[in-house]
């Protein structure tokens, strides 16, 4: 039913934990220090709570530490790894999920605070046996580079297209009361949330375009 | 980030009390700016209260033609509402104008009011700031201050509110609408809401603590012409160099507010007693007193040009 819940310790994990019982064995009383000096400035020690929810229409039940965004807890716990960690503070967009049909910046987001979410990654759009058309459609017009915020991109570039049929205006809309339509000018304005480094954003346009329909 | 207990709320009233009680204690809504402090441990909750379940998500109409629209309705929601991209374009014009899309869908109508007003040296930990240490002084004050306040600052803290959204609801004349920890109720207008930064810019709003906004209430429809002119350094996703929003109504009167400019949003509203001057008596009267440097002095040129232009589009019919 659950088949996330069998979390392994990877390599990185077993480093890490090996890294904490070298400082504390070099400093005895080192790892109590640090707790009180957390508990003069008002802050516990680390609480962990509960949380379920629906990833790529799986359900799946996580126990995770209060401080654990979204992001992380794809990751590293559900070792759901299209999901790119970029800035880590919502100007990049790479770590952009689709949550109950909108698309979020899952690095700016506690996943406890998610209970019952329907949470879709670039995992859930397709596979490399069926591929999503938005998918295919950057491979064709070699959306990308390095291919690091592709994931991001690619679950952008579906929900422009969406927020488009479903009205919602942007910026660059002239007539505020009308309907959107899609453009290349839509395009750029609507995926100014996520960044290329290595500056694919025409073939990216170029790919949204053809499969929103239009002339890019 | 510093570890926090969380909490889901039951009820108004719970939330605030429970806030109220707990020491260190914040709510959280979309969280798109509290997190981000917390990675920088700028900000150190040890509680966090989730307001998500409290309802809270709808926009209404009022008994006196307005709308009240709930404080968990997200930036996107807000925007494209129909009533309000038909009888008050400016506050959608604005909240399209703010933030990414990603941010908006998350982003509620009171957490964009609570956003902090911050600079890059309240990001800068490494840097002396009032408003993140009150009392240590001010990096900014000397350093490099393009973006920084021009009007209404202290000699404690030039930072500027970066909300878009705040500055069409002050134009609007919205009222903030709360819930207090004793279960009172009391409603703030949007003048009141924000502070200037004095010698405690760590305090930002009139809110105790605990208190919780429930809704922003807009007044009946305005008419007229609509406009949220934003300025800055590139076409979008960016914090407004200067931004103006305008109603302009048929007879030439109508009202201007300023964004990127002081620690709030900006109106003055016997500036708007000069709208049949035009453009630049509004404007010199709008910025009296301000206070440049160098680096930012281009921002009371850029506040007269850029409402010339929104008052000569409304003249022709257009927003």
């Amino acid at each position: 039913m659950n088949e996330f819940s069998d979390v392994k310790l990877t390599r990185r994990d077993l480093l890490i934990a090996g890294a904490l019982s070298v400082s504390t064995a070099a400093v005895p009383g080192a790892h109590a220090q640090p707790a009180a000096n957390q508990a003069a400035a008002g802050n516990p020690e680390p609480v962990t709570t509960g949380v379920t929810f629906t990833v790529n229409g799986k359900q799946v039940t996580l126990q995770l530490d209060t401080r654990t965004t979204l992001l992380d807890a794809l990751r590293e716990h559900l070792h759901l790894t299209g999901s790119k960690k970029g800035c880590d503070q919502g100007q990049c967009g790479a770590c952009t999920i689709i949550m109950d049909g909108r698309r979020i910046n899952s690095c700016l987001s506690l996943a406890v605070m998610h209970d019952g979410a329907d949470i879709t990654t670039i995992e859930g759009l397709g596979t490399p046996d069926k591929l999503h058309p938005m998918q295919a459609a950057f491979i064709k017009h070699d959306g990308y580079q390095c291919g690091y915020c592709t994931p991001g991109q690619i679950c952008s570039s579906v929900s422009v297209l969406e927020e488009i049929r479903q009205g919602i205006p942007s910026h660059v809309t002239g007539d505020i009361t009308a309907r959107p339509l899609l453009s290349v000018d839509e395009i750029k304005e609507r995926m100014s949330g996520n960044i290329c480094r290595c500056g694919a954003y025409s073939n990216i346009i170029d790919a949204i375009a053809e499969v929103g329909g239009v002339k890019a | 980030m510093k570890a926090f207990t969380y909490q889901r709320a039951t009820s108004p009233a719970q939330a605030a009390q429970l806030v109220a009680r707990t020491p260190n204690a914040r709510f959280i809504a979309g969280g798109t700016n509290l997190l981000d402090l917390m990675k920088l441990e700028i900000e150190t909750p040890g509680a966090l209260v989730d307001v998500n379940g409290l309802g809270f998500d709808k926009i209404e109409e009022t008994a006196d033609g307005g709308l009240r629209i709930g404080a968990l309705v997200r930036n996107t929601d807000l925007a494209a509402d129909a009533r309000v991209r038909k009888d008050y374009a400016v506050l959608s014009r604005a909240l399209l104008a703010g933030a990414s899309t990603q941010l908006r869908n998350k982003a509620t109508t009171s957490g964009n009011l609570l956003q902090r007003t911050r600079c890059p040296y309240f990001y800068d930990t490494a840097q002396k700031c009032n408003k993140r240490a009150p009392g240590s002084g001010c990096a900014a004050i000397g350093g490099y201050t393009r973006h920084h306040a021009v009007v209404g600052a202290s000699e404690a803290c030039i930072a500027v509110h970066p909300s878009d959204m705040a500055i069409a609801m002050r134009l609007l004349d919205a009222e903030v609408e709360t819930v207090k920890a004793d279960g009172s109720m009391r409603s703030i207008p949007i003048a009141d809401f924000h502070r200037l930064p004095g010698n405690s810019p760590h305090i930002e709003t009139v809110l105790e603590p605990g208190e919780l906004i429930t809704s922003v209430k807009l007044p009946k429809p305005l008419g007229g012409v609509h406009a949220y002119r934003k300025v800055r350094d590139r076409a979008s996703y960016a914090f407004a160099l200067v931004s103006v929003a305008t109603v302009i109504l048929p007879d030439g009167s109508g009202r201007v507010a300023v964004g990127g400019v002081a620690h709030k949003p900006w109106r003055v509203e016997a500036a708007e007693q000069q709208m049949a001057q035009g453009a630049k008596a509004v404007a010199e009267r709008l910025m009296a007193g301000a206070r440049t440097t160098e680096d930012n002095a281009f921002k009371v040129a850029l506040v007269h040009r850029t409402l010339a232009e929104a008052m000569a589009a409304a003249q022709k019919g257009t927003s």
